[in-house]
């Protein structure tokens, strides 16, 4: 057992460190939640895949390194300790692409990666419906056969990034309806659509901070060719839980987020705490240990991985973990704050650890997205504790 | 990196478990709370053929040691089966004498290692006055400043909220060694008790998981079993969280004292903190899903319940560790 780096890794940790101290932007780039900074973090996607550095993990044939996870560890700790810009392409780097490499053809691959990994395309997502959240298989737009394709009708809704992306990928119901029968996890087909095509009406909504960060999407005889189906129609379920697995699990929320904001968490608390605080000090510490803890968790499943082992239900402990630890770490900055920490980050005063405001409420979304927090633990108790379902 | 158990300590924790699991340890420690402890030192001895204090001791005093992987490995199955008596004391002694290296250590290296000598240990800096079983022990060293004494007897058990840790100041005694390197030593010494007793919160914890979730499936109320209840389920699933990401501290803290880095002092106290709050919840929330028959102590599981709060703040109590992390 060691947790030690080969040299060809610390070389690499190296060479990315040089290149990140290099291209970071000196000023914080616009929120990419607004029009302006999501041009501006588009520009980011193209300027990291210029040097290969967008989606380090996947083969060098579509723009990536054939990183291995602990490469993409050490690439994502030294991401967020330069400080490096939030990532407009994560929904279609972390879910879809994570489905093509899976279920999709060498021809989807081929076609749909590399502009993924240039931010040519930005991908948005299409999962929940009103009437369908933590209950996914409920969900009942519908994909219908028509010639050479597959007419989509319905509504999508909470779709992150959907105000200024380019396509979107989701789940139809393309078989009979079953949503009322003890099955309603057949007959659903994986999708992709431009969110410009004729019939699709994006309607952005504003997110808790005020910003269009997700949208509402109508379809109205939207049309999406057979090359556009990813698996088998009919098979979506299976197809969307393996992207749901990789969502859950180390992809999403990489350690290196959480300990970079602990490390400057305990440079706030060093530069402002009145040392006799003893309840924040401690709050402090186990924000620290915490992020500590995930990412020696991440060590440990990457090397289960490289062993022959694999992450199921167990990315649903990850899920809970992380989203909590975020927001423990930013209330615990607002309270080292003080008064400070009620303002806006673009409020002139606001204090110039910056960022805590923005990032706290962003961090209260934790644990809604991504598989809600109560659907992660029935599925720990279910499928780690084998504990028996119930009614919910 | 390979940041995993391998085969060989997966093995160890494996026969170590099903050797305590035919050994009715709940019967040893029932019996050591009132004060026999014949068969909590059979038990002792079987421990020690199965190599657990010799991982403390290095090989020029008969031992295998040091090696704390493999003793946060065996602690965490001493944990798991509620094994009584001053184990951790006993290996954190081992430590010291190693670091003494003196007369002393001589006598008393192979005689822990063996599992002839059962060992307490009192540092009252390191936050208790109280030496653990002393009645039972061969020997209670005390470390005060920069002096260790072997104490000549110890004072009335004091009882504690777990009754198979019988407690006692230690008094009087000789001096057995003298100067900066018993400081040294037994800063070294503490850290080992501090990572001992976090393995064994950790397994504490995971034995608390267990005996509940097997428990939930079988009581039935309302028609069913009490575990479909959602409410139920994420108390378990937050017990399961916090026990898992628990463990990984365990394991690095082990690493770090394995290579004597300067970085282990923190390392252990992030490990202590966590696996004793873990287990401390696992305990809380044990008693509640087992309801009332939780609540007596005829059901073993009084004996895992009540050892958790003591493990928690044994050798370093949450907020002592919390400061520890910081001022590094």
């Amino acid at each position: 057992m060691d947790l030690d780096f080969t040299a060809a890794e610390d070389a690499f940790r190296a060479e990315a460190r040089a290149w990140l101290t290099a291209h970071v932007p000196d000023v914080p780039l616009p929120s990419l939640e607004t029009e302006e900074g999501f041009a501006a973090h588009r520009e980011w996607e193209r300027t990291l895949s210029a040097d290969r550095w967008s989606v380090v993990s996947w083969p060098e044939e579509y723009g990536g390194r054939g990183a291995s996870i602990l490469r993409w560890l050490i690439f994502e700790e030294e991401y967020y300790a330069a400080g490096a810009p939030g990532r407009v392409s994560q929904n279609g780097i972390n879910l879809l692409a994570p489905t093509l490499f899976e279920h999709g053809t060498d021809e989807q691959r081929a076609r749909i990666l590399p502009s993924m990994a240039s931010g040519e395309v930005i991908w948005a997502q299409a999962w929940s419906e009103p009437e369908s959240g933590s209950d996914l298989a409920s969900l009942r737009s519908t994909a219908e056969r028509t010639d050479g394709g597959w007419l989509l009708h319905g509504q999508k809704t909470w779709s992150s990034r959907a105000a200024f992306a380019d396509r979107a990928f989701g789940l139809f119901r393309s078989g009979r309806d079953d949503t009322n029968t003890a099955k309603p996890h057949q007959g659903l087909t994986y999708l992709m659509f431009p969110l410009d095509a004729d019939g699709v009406t994006v309607r952005p909504i504003g997110r808790l901070d005020g910003k269009p960060a997700f949208a509402e999407l109508f379809l109205d005889d939207v049309f999406v060719p057979d090359e556009d189906v990813i698996g088998a129609p009919g098979q979506g379920w299976r197809v969307a839980m393996s992207t749901a697995g990789n969502e859950r699990g180390l992809t999403l929320r990489s350690p290196g987020r959480f300990t970079a904001a602990a490390e400057r968490l305990t440079a706030l608390w060093r530069e402002t705490a009145d040392p006799s605080d003893t309840a924040l000090r401690d709050r402090v510490a186990d924000a620290v240990i915490a992020a500590r803890a995930y990412r020696l968790s991440a060590y440990a499943g990457a090397s289960r991985l490289a062993a022959g082992g694999s992450i199921g239900a167990e990315s649903s402990l990850n899920k809970v973990f992380w989203s909590e630890l975020d927001i423990a770490l930013h209330e615990t900055a607002l309270d080292l704050l003080g008064p400070y920490g009620e303002l806006a980050d673009a409020a002139e005063d606001a204090p110039a650890h910056g960022g805590w405001a923005e990032g706290h409420t962003f961090s209260l979304a934790g644990p809604i997205y991504a598989g809600t927090n109560e659907i992660q633990r029935d599925i720990i108790a279910e499928r780690l504790l084998g504990l028996p379902k119930g009614r919910r | 990196m390979r940041f995993l158990l391998d085969e060989e300590q997966r093995e160890f924790a494996r026969s170590l478990d099903s050797m305590l699991t035919a050994s009715d340890t709940p019967a040893a420690a029932r019996a050591w709370a009132a004060g026999e402890s014949a068969p909590g030192r059979a038990l002792w001895s079987r421990l020690a053929e199965a190599g657990v204090f010799a991982l403390a001791v290095p090989e020029r005093h008969d031992g295998l040691g040091p090696l704390p992987v493999e003793l946060a490995v065996a602690f965490t199955e001493l944990g798991r089966h509620a094994v009584p008596g001053p184990l951790v004391e006993t290996v954190a002694a081992a430590a010291l004498l190693d670091r003494l290296d003196d007369a002393a250590a001589t006598a008393w290296l192979p005689q822990i290692a063996s599992g002839k000598a059962v060992v307490s240990l009192c540092v009252p800096a390191a936050g208790s006055p109280y030496a653990l079983d002393p009645d039972a022990a061969d020997a209670v060293l005390v470390v005060e400043g920069d002096t260790v004494r072997r104490a000549e007897t110890a004072g009335p058990v004091q009882p504690s909220a777990d009754p198979a840790r019988r407690l006692a100041r230690p008094l009087g005694g000789a001096v057995l060694a003298q100067g900066p390197a018993v400081t040294a030593a037994t800063a070294h010494a503490t850290e080992v008790a501090a990572l001992a007793t976090a393995a064994q919160s950790l397994g504490l914890g995971r034995a608390l998981l267990d005996r509940t979730v097997r428990y939930v499936k079988q009581r039935t109320q309302f028609g069913v079993a009490i575990g479909s209840f959602q409410a139920v389920k994420h108390r378990l699933a937050d017990t399961l969280l916090a026990l898992e990401f628990a463990e990984p501290l365990l394991h690095s803290a082990a690493l770090a004292l394995a290579e004597g880095a300067g970085h282990s002092a923190a390392e252990v106290a992030a490990a202590k903190v966590t696996a004793g709050e873990a287990a401390h919840a696992a305990a809380r929330t044990a008693l509640q899903l087992h309801g009332a028959v939780g609540y007596t102590e005829e059901l073993d599981l009084a004996l895992w319940i009540r050892k958790a709060r003591p493990l928690r703040d044994a050798w370093g109590t949450p907020a002592a560790c919390r400061a520890r992390v910081l001022a590094s």
